[in-house]
């Protein structure tokens, strides 16, 4: 191992989808800092980086999801539709109903779950594919909106507004910053470097390849400074602001979801269906409830996104959640997910929607118009999945190869010694020649 | 025919894939107006052989060379050995469904002028060609509302608009009834009287008996020898031998049989075609497996026998029809894959690149994918456990990576396959039903899997092996049956089973007492 692969590991494990993820990473640092020098520090500010949370919490829940339903092999294009159309049914029962707002919630979460049924339905049991069930289902919940707002404005009552628009109470002596979101950065270091020896310690039982100590450490100094560096920055806003709620709420939910993903039967199965569902089906994978389930999700999370916008917004109205499929979309495409799915993780969608979001955030800042964030939002999803596919065609994940030196010692493979059979007959044979 | 001059030769043909030898040294003369038939088991290199005269490999990617017509000929694709008046007509046949017999016909050939089509004087000429391989039917019927049979004489018009003087036929009657393939083959020989000589490549040697002049058999990449049919006595057994006639080397690990009493038996098993429910891809199979013993599957490739491993692997193919499964003495239920890992059976998959691995996946996820619950509490997977069992199943398979970490799709095809055998070995089964176990492997990993096979039996677990290599399956196997069309033939103990036995039952339902 070279020591320029060592450094790579600092943000990944080595892995496939790591590497592609520290690629990701490395741009989201450069955007930045390209903007932090062009705004002239205005983007680092505690104000604006408080602003892109509030604006982007909501996306970034999508993204979420977005990725699991692409992982699993499929799309959902209705999540902005769904999004409006919980959003509403909260208001209004609200409004018209003096719901409490807690109740109002779970109201907005059983809205979204019955929807992603719906649509789950569909894909999984019919199988109908998830591109034409979800614009179906643009077209009704959008629909379905505006009929029951009458496209007009509902607004939500002060209370509900805490999840879009509230921040982490002062509490404690007045240090001049907000307590608790220090204390919530300090605790996400201690995790993060408890994480860190808990899988040193295990892979040293195991006798597993380690990556050295000082690749550990750099890896908790560099993430646990930034950490510090963002709570600070949080923590020192205008008074009566910090870490805003839905920023809590993305960030709880990040950590459940990479928890699902990664480490559950059920986060198995979904990359398992969706890198190849007919052997996954062979390994006695329920295919069908795993669609089920990516599709169901997906539209509890629209249910909740949409919730947190309109607490934000202060009303639902009929144009709310307009184009969020496309940018939870792109987010998850630009964090390494593969179009053809079974490729993709929660953390690396979240990078994705935060590259799209602080390029739109500074292209603001520096004054340019909604036009030319569009095309250049565009142009930077274009390039993502380019380079993505550009990868493929060059035999699977050779980004891997692009960083790493061959390995000397690597998979011995034999030399094969000339055989009889050709490729040709190595095919699927009975299975499907009569068909 | 011997004093018809050669239309076609073949001269030391060698085809080389990466790390396969498809080819060596072959050659094969044609005359013209003959029926010519090449013969050899799966794999033997017939397939490529064509693909070389035919174009899909192009000239300068094989050594050797093709004589056709007294010229040397070099053809860069399809089209330009089409053009020289070579069809090759494949097994899966290249008509689209939702057009109609005309257009298929014309498709890539279109009558008329400045790319408009003149459907007229098409028409005119389908039904014309139509009249000369016996079909009446309407021109303009869609390709799928007509049969398999008549798809296959569709096929065959689209040739003769090639203006064609060589066909080539790929397993031509091997999705076709009895009547459907003696239309064709009379077909065929009528062809022959106008001038249009055929190579046809099939694995019913009756058929072949029957039509051909002359047979070039090829086995392991090898010409063996070419039998003139119409000069001398050739019959199935002198094909078969031909076909079969390698030594068994020692390329099995020794051991000593420990058979217990029969565990699990299947009675009466019948299942549809997926697709067409009129055609059994199983008709009536029963069959039984004794504890630590290795029974093997023999049958030529589309016989059935992945289809009858398959649907009883949890009903993962066709439809089901009829009939039963026991386990020590119990009837199981089967009625999808994860009942039947809970029953304790594992299949490993023939296509072990589209069916038993996610390429995406790395070892230790692989190794553990079909029964994650074994190393979960509750939902959670306890992923250290999971590098352990990998790491363990690395060490004693002998799977060549530096760590299990890495990526499937990195390792050789020996080295897949046994991370396909630690994902089935982890699943704890007592019946493993092993499709192809060793296709595409290179000899060094066969033996190591033959060991791990062999091992699996002497631990008490009953493994079925399914394999189109005979002499794999008589050096493996404790006993054997043969599959032909759906039905179990014959079985044979490992002591009475001969090459030239099994390969009769395989392509026949003579019963043991005539095939022997």
């Amino acid at each position: 191992m070279s020591g320029f692969s060592d450094v790579k590991k600092i943000f990944g494990g080595g892995t496939t989808s790591t590497a592609r993820q520290a690629g990701i990473l490395l741009s989201l640092v450069a955007i930045v800092l390209v903007f932090q020098f062009w705004t002239n520090g205005l983007t680092l500010t505690p104000g604006n980086l408080i602003a892109v949370v509030n604006q982007y919490s909501y996306i970034l829940i999508l993204a979420i999801g977005m990725v699991m339903v692409i992982i699993a092999g499929h799309i959902d294009l209705s999540v902005g539709s769904v999004a409006a159309f919980t959003g509403i049914i909260v208001a209004k029962a609200m409004a018209d109903f003096d719901l409490p707002w807690p109740l109002a919630i779970v109201l907005g979460l059983v809205v979204g779950a019955l929807i992603g049924a719906w649509q789950g339905f569909w894909v999984a049991y019919v199988g109908v594919p998830a591109f034409i069930v979800t614009l179906a289902g643009m077209l009704i919940f959008r629909g379905g909106n505006q009929y029951i707002g009458a496209a007009t404005a509902v607004p939500v009552p002060e209370g509900f507004t805490v999840i879009g628009a509230g921040y982490l109470p002062e509490i404690g002596p007045d240090t001049g910053y907000n307590n608790l979101t220090l204390i919530l950065g300090f605790l996400a270091v201690v995790a993060i470097a408890w994480r860190e020896w808990r899988s040193r310690r295990t892979q040293a039982e195991m006798g597993s390849e380690m990556v050295p100590v000082w690749v550990s450490i750099a890896r908790v100094v560099i993430i646990g400074a930034v950490v510090l560096y963002a709570a600070f920055l949080f923590a020192g806003g205008r008074v009566g602001t910090s870490f805003p709620v839905s920023g809590l709420i993305l960030v709880a939910l990040v950590v459940a979801y990479s928890f699902l993903t990664r480490n559950t039967i059920i986060g198995r199965h979904i990359y398992a269906v969706g890198g190849n569902s007919h052997a996954a089906e062979l390994s006695g994978v329920k295919s069908k409830r795993v669609n089920f389930f990516v599709m169901m999700n997906m539209s509890i999370l629209a249910g909740l996104a949409g919730m947190i916008f309109i607490a934000r917004a202060g009303a639902s109205g009929g144009q709310d959640g307009n184009g969020w499929e496309l940018d939870a979309i792109a987010a998850a495409f630009i964090g390494g997910t593969a179009v053809a799915g079974g490729v993709g993780t929660v953390i690396g969608a979240i990078i994705g929607g935060l590259v799209m979001a602080f390029l739109n955030n500074g292209l603001q800042l520096v004054g340019a118009g909604a036009d030319l964030v569009q095309i250049v939002k565009g142009l930077v999803l274009l390039l993502a999945v380019a380079i993505d596919v550009y990868n493929r065609s060059q035999g699977r994940f050779s980004i891997i190869g692009i960083f790493r030196p061959k390995r000397r010692n690597g998979p011995s493979d034999q030399t094969p010694t000339p055989t009889t059979g050709t490729p040709d007959t190595a095919k699927p044979g009975a299975v499907t020649v009569n068909n | 025919m011997v004093d018809q001059p050669v239309i076609l030769e073949m001269r030391s043909i060698t085809k080389e894939f990466p790390g396969v030898k498809a080819l060596s040294d072959v050659s094969i003369a044609v005359r013209a107006g003959e029926v010519h038939a090449i013969c050899g088991e799966n794999g033997a290199g017939k397939s490529t052989l064509m693909k070389v005269l035919s174009g899909v490999y192009p000239y300068g990617t094989y050594e050797g060379q093709i004589v056709y017509q007294t010229e040397e000929v070099r053809f860069r694709d399809i089209r330009s050995s089409e053009a020289a008046g070579i069809v090759i007509i494949h097994q899966e046949l290249a008509l689209i469904p939702e057009l109609s017999i005309t257009e298929n016909i014309f498709l890539g050939n279109e009558p008329g002028r400045g790319g408009v089509i003149n459907w007229k004087e098409a028409k005119k000429r389908a039904v014309q060609l139509l009249a000369r391989v016996g079909l009446r039917d309407d021109p303009d019927t869609l390709i799928k509302d007509i049969g398999v049979g008549k798809q296959q004489l569709v096929e065959i018009a689209k040739a003769l608009n090639k203006d064609v003087k060589l066909l080539i036929l790929d397993e031509p009657t091997a999705a076709l009834n009895e009547n459907d393939s003696q239309h064709l083959l009379d077909l065929i020989v009528g062809l022959k009287g106008k001038g249009i000589a055929s190579i046809i490549i099939s694995h019913k040697l009756n058929e072949i008996e029957q039509i051909a002049d002359s047979i070039t058999i090829i086995r392991d990449g090898k010409t063996i020898e070419t039998l003139d049919v119409r000069g001398g006595d050739v019959n199935e057994d002198r094909i078969i031998r031909g076909m079969v006639g390698r030594s068994l080397q020692s390329r099995f690990p020794d051991r000593t049989p420990h058979v217990g009493e029969v565990f699990f038996e299947v009675k009466n098993w019948t299942v549809q075609h997926p697709l067409v429910p009129e055609r059994l891809v199983c008709k009536n199979e029963s069959f039984t497996v004794r504890k630590g013993e290795i029974v093997g599957f023999a049958g030529l490739m589309g016989a059935g026998r992945t289809e009858l491993a398959m649907s009883i692997f949890g009903r993962s193919y066709g439809t089901f029809v009829e009939g039963q499964v026991f386990k020590d003495g119990k009837e199981i239920q089967l009625r999808n894959v994860s009942e039947a890992i809970d029953q304790g059976l594992a299949y490993v998959s023939e296509d072990r690149k589209s069916l038993g691995l996610n390429l995406l996946d790395d070892i230790k996820r692989s190794v553990v994918s079909a029964k994650l619950g074994k190393i979960s509490r509750g939902q959670v997977v306890d992923d250290f456990k999971e590098h352990a069992i990998a790491d363990e199943y690395r060490k004693s398979l002998r799977i060549k990576t530096p760590t299990v970490d890495e990526g499937v799709s990195k390792l050789s095809g020996g080295n897949q396959q046994k991370v396909v055998l630690a994902k089935w070995m982890f699943t704890d089964p007592d019946l493993l039903i092993l499709d192809e176990p060793t296709r595409g492997i290179d000899v060094g990993a066969k033996f190591e899997i033959y060991g791990i096979i062999q091992q699996l039996a002497a631990q008490g677990k009953g493994v079925i092996v399914i394999s189109s290599e005979l002499p794999e399956l008589i050096g493996l196997s404790d006993r054997i049956y043969t599959i032909f069309e759906g039905q179990i033939t014959n079985e044979f103990t490992s002591a009475e089973a001969e090459p030239e036995m099994l390969m009769k039952s395989m392509t026949s339902t003579s019963k043991k007492a005539e095939a022997a």
